[in-house]
């Protein structure tokens, strides 16, 4: 049958047209799935984004991670809070997942050391944050490998902390960075994120000051973000307009993890 | 004689063929993400992580998760109000008579009775399936933004009866499809080709005498 034939509607047949409607519509099928194979080759292969800030995903992935950040930063309100427990719920075992960056003996005179946009530095002792009002919170915290376990943490408001050292121009920034004194863990946190109200620089666990391995002596708890970002053994502090070095948004993951 | 019967819209057609790699995907890199914190260890072996490389991909699973998830959600929606607007609901809804109908459809598919309800062109097993289908789509988009973003919809949270509820709830909607695809790709198969040929040409071949 010549392919003109195909075309030429009068003439057809039941047979014809059948045939006809046939090849058109499992052609265009074939196109529409080598147009989707063609493009899930396309992304599956696509190169890794260059290592910067972030790095270790494919780079149409990392786009669309960040565009996706964009949409649920319009949802994020500091009205929304995590839902708490009474402080007996905490667990007694604290499960914990990592020691990068913690993995020696905590210095005997750590400080909490922030650096201004002046470059004039603030040191921090526990002593100075204990001074300040303290807030304790007992929630649900969740790992990004999906588990969850209901913890009692205690220490200063995050943004008691701004206000109290007269950050509040730092806070108007788009970022804070903290890192582990060895500097091999790290996180950047959106100052929204930062800034809202169940953020703390916490030290202490069930009423205890921090085990080390939880963080001794001071840690982030951070409930609108999955584990990865509740830094232990806050060394220093920095304020900045770009996204700060993050850890695990070096290694795939997304940058912002808001829950 | 022979004669063509219209069966499918296009429309019907595209969200269907869509779909599918679109669920296929999301499945995929779900199970990507899952394998770093099983709730139901037992259910997937070691060799079962193994064959389909699985382990120690949670950072790339999220990152099509969250992709995907974008186009399975837009390609529902625009299914769900094709339908309303083009009034094919009606044809898939199930209706008072769907369930008892449902049921001998059943039987008679078990080959347990002879004869069948008269059908139109979605029989009552099959109207209870496409609708139940699209109740666990939605599903599924309550519970994986309650896992997503459990802070700022804990409302929805709470409406799953918690995270870890809702994490169970999402990873059981999902083996549902696993069920129905298993269940759908038999009955096709015994259906024949006419019928598949309908899901991408759109009309059937029937035989008047």
């Amino acid at each position: 049958m010549k392919i003109k034939h195909l075309f030429r509607r009068k003439t057809l047949t039941v047979e014809q047209r059948i045939k006809r409607r046939n090849i058109i519509s499992f052609a265009g099928f074939a196109v529409l799935y080598a147009g989707i194979y063609g493009s899930w080759r396309w992304l599956y292969n696509a190169p890794e984004e260059v290592a910067g800030i972030t790095g270790g995903a494919r780079k149409p992935l990392r786009a669309a991670l960040n565009k996706t950040e964009l949409a649920f930063r319009k949802v994020f309100d500091p009205k929304h809070l995590v839902k708490t427990y009474p402080a007996s719920m905490g667990a007694k075992e604290v499960r914990q997942n990592g020691d990068i960056g913690i993995d020696t003996a905590p210095g005997p005179d750590w400080e909490l050391l922030v650096t201004k946009q002046s470059g004039q530095e603030l040191h921090i002792s526990l002593n100075d944050l204990k001074a300040l009002p303290k807030t304790d919170i007992t929630f649900d915290f969740k790992c990004i490998e999906g588990w969850e376990q209901i913890s009692h943490w205690a220490g200063v408001k995050f943004s008691d902390f701004i206000m109290h050292y007269h950050l509040e121009d730092h806070a108007k920034m788009q970022y804070v960075g903290l890192s582990t004194p060895d500097e091999n863990y790290y996180v950047g946190i959106d100052m929204p994120s930062a800034m809202h109200p169940q953020t703390l620089l916490c030290y202490e666990m069930n009423g205890q000051p921090l085990p080390v391995e939880n963080g001794y002596p001071l840690r982030l708890i951070i409930p609108v973000k999955y584990g990865v970002k509740h830094l232990k053994r806050i060394g220093s502090m920095v304020f900045s307009n770009e996204r700060p070095p993050d850890y695990w948004a070096e290694q795939g993951y997304d940058y912002y993890t808001g829950l | 004689m022979k004669t063509i019967k219209e069966k499918h819209s296009l429309a019907m057609r595209w969200f269907h063929w869509i779909n599918f790699p679109l669920l296929t995907i999301m499945i995929w890199s779900g199970i990507l993400i899952y394998w770093a914190s099983p709730m139901l260890p037992i259910l997937f072996p070691e060799w079962f992580y193994k064959l389909f490389n699985i382990p120690f991909r949670l950072a790339e699973g999220m990152a099509f998760h969250f992709l995907f998830m974008w186009f399975f959600i837009i390609n529902g929606v625009m299914y769900v109000l094709y339908t309303l607007v083009s009034g094919e609901w009606r044809e898939l809804v199930p209706n008072r008579h769907s369930f008892k109908e449902a049921w001998l459809v059943l039987l008679h598919d078990l080959h347990i009775r002879k004869t069948i309800p008269p059908q139109k062109k979605y029989n009552a097993a099959q109207r209870i399936a496409y609708s139940a289908i699209i109740l666990m789509g939605i599903g599924s988009f309550i519970t994986g933004l309650a896992i997503y973003k459990p802070v700022q919809f804990n409302w929805l949270c709470w409406l799953c009866g918690g995270y870890y509820a809702a994490r169970i709830e999402h990873f059981l909607l999902t083996i549902g499809y696993v069920l129905f695809f298993v269940i759908h790709i038999v009955q096709v198969i015994l259906a024949g080709w006419n019928n598949f040929r309908s899901v991408i040409s759109g009309f059937e071949v029937t035989e008047q005498p």
